[in-house]
C-alpha cells in the first residue's frame, strides 16, 4: 500500500484523482484532521477544568477518523466507538451536543438518523452486531448505502466482534470494518491483544483484509473509498486495519506513565499525520501558510462556540431526562412512577 | 372453531405478523428450512421466503446485536433464541443495548425476542430454565409470557406490534397444550392480566406454564372445598397491578406461583408490592410457591423442583389459616 513518508512525500502509486480528490477535497482532508484536533484538545482542557466528567482524546488519529468518514456517501451510517468524536463531527454533528455526554447531560446527544452516525458504543466491541445488522438491512432493501463498522484493536478480542465478522461474511453484508489499531486498549499493548496480525483474520472469514498506514489521511480515504465501493456492488465485506497510534491516554482518568515509555511516544511523532499531510500540500502547492492559518483560526473558533455552548448548556428538566424515553409506549404503572418521582421535586421546580 | 396448539397458534401468530407487514423478520438457529427445533416457525420459510425468515450461524449475541441493526433500520425482527439457557451470551445486546437504546438515541427500537422457556420436559442442563427476572429487572423491557394458545397468538401480534422490546417467553411444556378456538383471535393489550378462575378465598398468582398447574389446583381445592382465583400475570413488565389489587380486596390472600427459584424471583417483586399497596386488608402473609434455590436439577428430580398442585394447595392452605 502506497502511503506518505514521514517527509510529506508521496510515492506516485496512489492516484489521487483516481480516488475522487480534486484540490478542495484534498484541502478539506486537512482542514477536517485540523477542526478535529482542536476541538479535542479543547475537550480535554474542559475536562481538566471540571466542565467534563470524562474525556477520551484521539490525538494521533485524525487521519483514520478524517480519511474513512469523507470516503463515504452522507448517507452511508457510521456505527462508532467512543473514541470517534472527529467523525461524529466531520458528520456534522454539533461538537457540544456531543459533550454533553460527557457533561452527564445524556447518554445521547444527537438525532441518529439524521446524520447517519449511530449512538456512541462504550461496551467495546457490541457495536459490531448492530453495524452489521444495519448492513443486512440495506442489502434486504436493496439499498446503495453501505455501513461504517468502527473499533480498536483491543475490540478484536471480544466475542461480539468475531460474530460480527462471521455473520457479515455469511451474508455478504455491505460492511466495512475499520479498525484504528492504535496499539494500546488502555495499558494492555497490541502485543499482548493478539499474536496475529488483525488484518489477516478476515481471510478466516471470507473475505479480504488490508492493513495500511492509518496516519496517512490519502491512503485511509482511497482504501475506505474502495471498500465501500466494493461493498456498495454487492461484493461484501472488506477488514481495514488502520496502523495509527493514541498518542494521549486512554481518558482523562487514565495515566499512561504508569505503562508506556517516553520513547514510544518519541518514535510516533514523526508520523504525525497532520504534520505529514500539511508538508505534502505545501510542497504541492495544494495549500499555503495563509489557507493554513485561516484553517488554524477556524479551528479555535469552532473550539471556542464548543465551549461557550456546552458551559451554558441548559439542564433539562429530570423527569424528562430520567423518564421520557425509557419506553415509546410507557403503561401506566410506569406513568404513575414518573407522576410519583415528578411529585418529589415539585418543592424546587 | 378447531383445535389449535400453542404451539400452532404461535406459528398462526407469527404467519399473520409477516403477512400483515413486509418489515416483519424471523430468524434464529433452525428457524428457517427446519422449522424450529419445536416446529413454531413451520413452513413460514418456504412461504415467506429466504429474506423474510432466515437461519443464522450458531451464534446468539449476534442474532441478537443483528436484530438491533435491522431494527435501527425500520424492520421489526423476530429472532429466536433456542432455549432459554441459551440466552445468556446475547445477554449483553439484550441488557446494554436492546433496553437502553431508545433512552440514549431517541430512536424505537421494535424487536420481539421468543424464547421457549420452563422444565418439565424432561430435558438435559441448559433446556429448562425461567430466567425471567433478569429481564424484569431490566428497565427498556417488556416481558410478557402467554399461557395459552389464545394468549400465545394474541400476545405475540401485540408484541411484534409494539415500538418497544418485548421478551417474549414461551411455555415450552405447553407447546401441545390445546384449546377450541377459531383464529384469529383479538390481540391481547401487554400489561393486561386475566382471570383465568373465578374463586373467593385465595388468589393464585401464576404466569406462563405455572397458571395450568394453578387451574388444577383450582379444580382439586373446589373439592376440598377451597375457593382459589387464579390470576393469569400474562405481562410481567408493565406489570397488571390493578387486577390483582381487585382480586386481592375480594380474597384477602395470596400465593405467587413461578418455575424460577424462589430467591430473588419475580415472586418477591410481587409479594412486595402487595404487602405494600394491599397491606390494609392483607389476612396474612404473602406466600411463594417457586422452584429451589438450586440449579435446575437433572431432569429425575425435576418433580421435586417445580411448583405442583399439593404445593400450591398447601401454600394455600397455609394462607388461609394464618390467624
Amino acid at each position: 500500500m502506497a502511503q506518505l513518508n514521514p517527509e510529506g512525500t508521496l510515492p506516485p502509486a496512489v492516484a489521487i484523482e483516481e480516488a475522487g480528490l480534486d484540490r478542495a477535497r484534498l484541502v478539506d482532508l486537512y482542514r477536517w484532521m485540523v477542526v478535529i484536533r482542536r476541538a479535542d484538545a479543547e475537550a480535554l482542557n474542559l475536562q481538566r477544568q471540571g466542565e467534563l466528567g470524562l474525556w477520551g482524546q484521539f490525538l494521533g488519529q485524525e487521519a483514520a477518523q478524517v480519511g474513512a468518514t469523507l470516503a463515504l456517501h452522507p448517507d452511508d451510517w457510521i456505527f462508532p466507538s467512543y473514541r470517534e468524536f472527529g467523525m461524529g463531527m466531520c458528520r456534522g454533528i454539533d461538537p457540544a451536543a456531543m459533550l454533553y455526554l460527557f457533561r452527564g447531560l445524556t447518554h445521547g446527544g444527537w438525532d441518529p438518523a439524521s446524520h447517519h452516525f449511530a449512538p456512541l458504543a462504550i461496551p467495546v466491541a457490541s457495536q459490531v452486531l448492530h453495524a452489521v445488522g444495519y448492513a443486512l438491512g440495506c442489502k434486504f432493501d436493496h439499498s446503495s448505502q453501505v455501513v461504517l463498522a468502527c473499533f480498536g484493536d483491543g475490540a478484536t478480542s471480544e466475542g461480539d466482534w468475531h460474530e460480527g465478522m462471521n455473520f457479515a461474511g455469511v451474508f455478504k453484508c455491505p460492511v466495512v470494518f475499520l479498525c484504528q489499531n492504535n496499539h494500546w486498549a488502555i495499558s494492555v499493548p497490541l502485543e499482548k491483544q493478539t499474536a496475529g496480525r488483525i488484518a489477516e483474520r478476515a481471510a478466516g472469514y471470507g473475505f479480504p483484509g488490508v492493513r495500511i498506514d492509518g496516519n496517512d489521511v490519502l491512503t485511509v480515504y482511497a482504501v475506505v473509498r474502495a471498500a465501500a465501493e466494493r461493498a456498495r456492488r454487492g461484493d461484501g465485506p472488506t477488514l481495514i486495519e488502520a496502523v495509527t497510534y493514541r498518542m494521549g491516554a486512554h481518558s482523562s482518568a487514565d495515566d499512561p506513565t504508569r505503562y508506556r515509555s517516553d520513547d514510544q511516544l518519541a518514535a510516533w511523532s514523526p508520523r504525525d499525520p497532520i504534520v505529514r499531510y500539511e508538508a505534502w500540500l505545501l510542497a504541492e502547492g495544494h495549500l499555503d501558510d495563509a489557507r493554513a492559518g485561516a484553517i488554524r483560526a477556524e479551528a479555535d473558533a469552532v473550539a471556542q462556540t464548543m465551549r461557550t455552548k456546552l458551559v451554558n448548556a441548559p439542564v433539562p428538566p429530570p423527569s424528562e431526562v430520567l423518564f421520557d424515553r425509557v419506553y415509546t409506549s410507557p403503561s401506566r404503572t410506569f406513568q404513575a412512577e414518573r407522576d410519583e418521582f415528578a411529585a418529589t421535586l415539585e418543592p424546587s421546580e | 372453531m378447531s383445535t389449535v396448539t400453542l404451539a400452532k397458534a404461535l406459528n398462526a401468530g407469527l404467519r399473520d405478523a409477516l403477512a400483515a407487514n413486509p418489515r416483519v423478520l424471523l430468524f434464529g438457529e433452525d428457524v428457517g428450512r427446519l422449522g424450529g427445533v419445536f416446529r413454531v416457525t413451520d413452513g413460514l420459510q418456504k412461504e415467506f421466503g429466504e429474506e423474510r425468515v432466515f437461519d443464522t450461524p450458531l451464534a446468539e449475541s449476534a442474532i441478537i446485536g443483528t436484530a438491533i441493526g435491522l431494527a435501527l433500520r425500520g424492520f421489526r425482527p423476530v429472532p429466536e433464541i433456542q432455549f432459554d439457557g441459551f440466552v445468556y451470551p446475547a445477554f449483553n445486546q439484550i441488557v446494554s443495548h436492546a433496553a437502553k437504546y431508545h433512552n440514549r438515541s431517541g430512536m424505537a427500537l421494535p424487536l420481539t425476542i421468543r424464547i421457549p422457556y420452563g422444565g418439565n420436559i424432561g430435558a438435559v442442563e441448559h433446556h429448562s430454565e425461567s430466567p425471567e427476572a433478569y429481564f424484569t429487572h431490566t428497565p427498556g423491557l417488556k416481558v410478557v409470557t402467554p399461557a395459552t394458545p389464545a394468549d400465545a397468538y394474541g400476545l405475540l401480534r401485540s408484541a411484534i406490534d409494539d415500538e418497544d422490546p418485548v421478551i417474549f417467553f414461551e411455555p415450552k411444556a405447553r407447546y401441545w397444550q390445546k384449546d377450541e378456538l377459531e383464529l384469529p383471535v383479538p390481540h391481547v393489550p401487554i400489561g393486561q392480566a386475566r382471570i383465568a378462575h373465578e374463586g373467593e378465598s385465595v388468589t393464585v398468582i401464576a404466569y406462563g406454564p405455572t397458571v395450568e398447574t394453578a387451574l388444577q389446583a383450582a379444580k382439586a381445592g373446589e373439592a376440598e372445598g377451597l375457593s382459589l382465583e387464579v390470576i393469569d400475570l400474562r405481562s410481567l413488565v408493565p406489570l397488571d397491578t390493578e387486577t390483582l389489587l381487585a382480586s386481592l380486596h375480594k380474597t384477602h390472600r395470596a400465593v405467587v406461583v413461578h418455575e424460577a427459584p424462589v430467591f430473588g424471583g419475580f415472586g418477591a417483586e410481587i409479594a412486595a408490592r402487595l404487602s405494600h399497596d394491599a397491606f390494609d386488608f392483607l389476612e396474612a402473609p404473602v406466600e411463594r410457591v417457586a422452584g429451589l434455590n438450586i440449579p435446575y436439577p437433572p431432569s429425575r428430580f425435576e418433580k421435586l423442583y417445580l411448583p405442583d398442585v399439593d404445593r400450591i394447595l398447601e401454600a394455600a392452605d397455609r394462607v388461609v389459616a394464618y390467624a
